[in-house]
């Protein structure tokens, strides 16, 4: 990176809310269906028709502003913002516009330096999705698909207080991870439930006033974002060294080629002409009902890490990973309750071999079918010495594919650990035996062979073999001529 | 039909209702009746947009049996029209406009449903100015309506097709929307009685919007009893309208022999300036005369700002209005453009046939004022002022219980009159407007003949008095037979 330069980005978020039906209408809000089934006269904006705001929607939104310490104002206003556009039915989009359910806030990420760093929120306001119009399959018409048309958004503006494109994915990521924490929106970014803008601007270091920003559009995932600004500072960058300006404009992100264009032209820039909806009452909420859903929320990512931290011991890095999800955090924390095992060793198998087979088949935690107890079990047999950390694994896997409990598989393919002295000591007595030459070398002072030795005898007892057992019967042995 | 029933178009509902339940005819000798009539007499006054004859004879024959069977509810039987931006399930909503001209509405507004579940027998949808933007019912794609008094002449607007249709006795009753007026000034033009009630005390759900914060339905009919009849099944909360209101519904049936002893008047000092017409002001408060006869008293007041609520409605009303015509854009329903080239072209052709002249100043007047360096003066300059003239109303009703006064300063204006002369048209709802931007319940009542025809006494209240303004009217109608009088050319 360019050391002259200072970048500045702000994220603004969209995270769908988790409700079963609309922000405005009683249609499901249910992903993938057919085009238009999910589209009521209200998603339609038929002649007539009004919206009445869904409660939980207001909930939710409130949710996530006491999650990040905001204000939420006694009284917000929904706001129509006027475009025409063939997907956004009424010609115009109820957002919120001067008056947002929630205020303020921030939230700690770890910035370049390694250090905490504080990012501010300005806002949080609510608003309906549009539609989505299809170009394709359809010759020279266009196709719209309304069943998008009202779902509920909670639009989430940072202050422009990330300062490279890995501050902004940690910035996402922990939006990310708070949303689902609340379980008001299920951060799925393929199907676009979870998706950023990203407003860009790089000045000369030093420079108090803030350079012309790109907004770079509709970033959905956690890696493209990344690749995206970082496209753009260098954009910017070049563009500014050569002598150019940037313009003020929004870009879009081109993933197959890496590289962000401009969008809209300038002469299409639209003035919303913002208004108060006059079809929809002031949201006016009360200290009490503030109170009630504060009562509601759970232990946030930051304070299950320092918990983790202090009631558990575990590494730093590991206790981010583990807390990154509420459910990866509970499944740790069910399996080293109920295991005996140390707590490092299950956070490491958790994060470990638990999670990589969760990507390798494509499943998240919730769908896991290992349950948090049997992995417990496992880790229990590797405590007591019944089966070796590397038997485990093939242990692991056999569980996985649903062979039943550690102890079925053990039992079932014999796997149980060698752990009888005399037999350990006659098969080390055979290996040394049989190998006189490395036998005569290790005794002139070549310690390294001690792993050849324990690899014999490892594949004589088919790994089962306990390793310290064997380790000790080795040493003893090959040290006495 | 034999010869007693041939007068069945002259009596209100309430006697209608009377009648029907007394067995005196059927639900379907007054349907018959009235649709002949309608065809017949009415056809020269272009009242109508669309009739329901076919539809209304079965819903009739169901009244019959019901009424056979004891199982009469508030209108079983009772014939009505709706104002066709009323959306009615399977037939055309139009608006008055081309770009909705063959508009099926796929639902029943809230209004329609409710009437219809209480018996009412629709005949059909009634002629207004284009989306109800208009004050003289000349706006309408389909064609202006004509003034029963005199056929040269306006009936007012918007709902000057409903207020045709009762003035001219071809039906009892029809509903109509005010966001300006658009009840009682009509009312007041035709002779009829016109009650626009508090906002939120009738639902809008499927009443296509003009101004949203402004528009609230309500009803034409020949008697304040009438309305209180209708108002009562129309009135009450509607979840699927957030600002309607949960306040309960009184009876209102009730509430009109309640006693005006000691009601206070506010005359408005204002409203007896310049631009009164002086037989008008005569009848009006010749009509106030009566009301103190019955033991009211009146005391003056004053509305300050009432010469600003034209200028502060045609801020507020056409911005809202800019918004609420955007969905009519040749995407999902209503007109589109042949073979638009693409996009732009789509909307601008669809839009600029599909719309009339009044409408579009309306949604470029609407989208200026709440353009980017201009909201602050005009829109968010007319919000503050409306807020003035609300506190205006406000401190009005800390002194009386009502006020009354002229509902317009001239009696019926001749068609083609101001049409091109917006600004004129814009004043002729200089005394109703004020209601609206305070969202306070009016009627118009007829008070007397001016040159011949007929004018209007208007009756505000503070929000949710309607029991006061219907008892006032019915009190007078009972000793004044100005609501009887039945224009020349349709005794």
């Amino acid at each position: 990176m360019n050391t002259a330069w200072e970048v500045v980005i702000g994220l603004e978020i969209h995270a769908q809310l988790a409700t079963s039906s609309k922000i405005f209408s009683g249609a499901s809000t249910a992903y993938g269906s057919d085009p238009n089934t999910q589209a009521c006269l209200v998603d339609l904006g038929y002649p007539g028709v009004l919206p009445v705001l869904n409660a939980e929607v207001v909930r939710m939104a409130c949710k996530f502003g006491l999650a990040v310490n905001a204000t939420i104002p006694s009284r917000s206003v929904f706001a129509r913002k006027n475009y025409f556009y063939p997907d956004l039915p009424k010609g115009y989009q109820i957002s919120q516009y001067e008056l947002p359910i929630v205020v303020g806030g921030e939230l700690l990420i770890t910035g370049d330096d390694g250090q905490e760093k504080r990012i501010r929120i300005t806002r949080a306001h609510l608003e309906e999705d549009a539609g989505k119009s299809i170009h394709e399959g359809l010759g020279e018409y266009s196709g719209i698909d309304l069943n998008r048309a009202g779902t509920p958004l909670l639009e989430i503006v940072s202050e422009p207080d990330l300062g490279s494109a890995k501050e902004a994915v940690a910035y996402m990521r922990k939006i990310h991870s708070i949303v689902r924490y609340l379980e008001i929106c299920d951060g799925n970014m393929q199907e676009g439930s979870f998706r950023c803008d990203a407003n860009v601007s790089v000045r000369p270091r030093g420079q108090t006033e803030l350079g012309t920003r790109a907004e770079l559009k509709n970033l959905n995932s956690f890696r493209f974002i990344e690749k995206a600004i970082n496209y753009e500072i260098e954009r910017q960058i070049e563009l500014l060294e050569d002598g150019g300006e940037v313009r003020q404009e929004t870009r879009l992100y081109d993933s197959d080629r890496n590289e962000t264009r401009p969008m809209r032209s300038k002469e299409e820039a639209n003035d919303y002409r913002y208004f108060p909806d006059p079809d929809l009452l002031p949201v006016e909420l009360d200290a009490a009902f503030i109170a009630s859903v504060r009562d509601t929320l759970p232990e946030l990512p930051d304070a299950k890490r320092q918990r983790f931290l202090a009631d558990y011991g575990i590494k730093q890095d590991d206790a981010i990973i583990l807390t990154a999800s509420r459910q990866l955090a509970d499944y740790f924390e069910a399996a080293a309750t109920a295991s005996s095992a140390p707590v490092q060793t299950v956070a490491h198998w958790v994060i470990g071999d638990l999670s990589a087979a969760l990507n390798r088949d494509g499943i998240d935690i919730t769908g896991c079918a290992l349950s948090a107890l049997q992995l417990a079990g496992l880790l229990d047999r590797i405590d007591d010495n019944t089966i070796s950390g590397k038997i485990a694994k093939e242990v692991f896997e056999a569980m996985w594919s649903g062979e039943g409990s550690a102890d079925d598989v053990i039992e079932a393919r014999g796997l149980q650990q060698i752990t009888d002295s005399s037999a350990i000591d006659s098969i080390v007595d055979a290996v040394i035996a049989a190998n006189p030459g490395q036998v005569a070398e290790f005794r002139a002072g070549k310690d390294k062979l001690i792993g050849f030795f324990v690899g014999q005898v490892m594949k004589e007892t088919g790994g089962k073999a306990n390793p310290r057992q064997v380790n000790d019967a080795l040493k003893r042995k090959l040290a006495a001529p | 039909m034999s010869q007693e029933h041939d007068a069945l178009h002259t009596r209100t509902l309430c006697e209608l209702r009377q009648g029907l339940a007394d067995g005196e005819f059927s639900a379907t000798e007054l349907t018959e009746a009235l649709l002949a009539r309608i065809a017949g007499a009415g056809e020269v006054l272009n009242a109508f947009i669309t009739m329901t004859g076919e539809q209304a004879l079965a819903t009739a024959a169901d009244a019959d049996k019901a009424i056979a069977n004891g199982d009469m509810k508030p209108l079983t039987g009772l014939p009505l029209v709706h104002k066709d931006l009323f959306c009615t399930r399977d037939v055309l909503t139009t608006c008055g406009s081309h770009i909705l001209d063959a508009f099926v509405s796929p639902y029943d507004a809230a209004v329609v449903e409710r009437l219809g579940a209480a018996g009412a027998v629709m005949l059909g949808k009634t002629n207004m100015d284009e989306f109800a933007m208009g004050s003289s019912t000349e706006t309408s794609y389909f064609g202006a309506v004509k003034n029963p008094w005199d056929l040269s002449l306006s009936p007012g607007g918007s709902s000057g097709g409903s207020a045709a249709a009762v003035a001219a006795r071809l039906v009892p009753a029809a509903t109509g929307t005010d966001t300006g007026g658009s009840i009682r000034q009509p009312a007041a033009l035709t002779g009829t009685t016109g009650i626009k009630p508090t906002y939120g005390r009738v639902s809008r759900y499927g009443m296509v919007a003009f101004a949203s914060s402004l528009d609230q339905a309500g009803v034409i009919t020949r008697s304040a009893e009438d309305a209180a009849l209708l108002l009562g099944v129309m009135a009450g909360f509607d979840p699927r309208d957030s600002t309607s209101s949960e306040e309960p519904v009184p009876d209102y049936l009730a509430a009109l022999s309640r006693p005006l002893k000691g009601l206070r008047i506010g005359i408005v000092r204002e409203h007896f300036d310049e631009g009164l017409d002086a037989d008008n002001e005569d009848l009006v408060r010749a009509a106030i005369a009566v009301l103190e006869q019955q033991g009211a008293t009146t005391v003056e007041v004053s509305l300050p700002n009432l010469d600003l609520s034209v200028p502060t409605y045609y801020v507020v009303a056409p911005a809202e209005c800019s918004s609420n015509m955007s969905r009519f854009d040749g995407v999902r329903f209503g007109h589109r453009a042949d073979n638009p080239v693409d996009l732009m072209d789509l909307y601008c052709r669809t839009r600029s046939e599909g719309f009339g002249t009044e409408v579009k100043r309306r949604i470029m007047t609407g989208t200026y004022v709440l353009s980017a360096g201009y909201y602050d003066a005009y829109y968010l300059q007319a919000q503050k002022v409306r807020q003035l003239i609300s506190q205006d109303f406000k401190a009005a009703f800390e002194q009386v219980d009502v006020i009354a006064g002229p509902t317009t300063p001239t009696p019926a204006f001749a068609l083609g009159d101001k049409m091109d002369d917006p600004i004129t048209m814009y004043l002729n709802d200089i005394y109703t407007i004020g209601a609206n931007l305070a969202g306070l319940p009016g009627i118009s009542v007829p008070c007397g003949l001016v040159g011949g025809l007929p004018v209007g006494l208007q009756l505000v209240g503070p929000h949710f008095a309607e029991e006061t303004l219907l008892a006032c009217a019915h009190q007078y109608q009972q000793l004044t037979d100005w609501h009887r009088i039945v224009p020349g050319d349709f005794a």
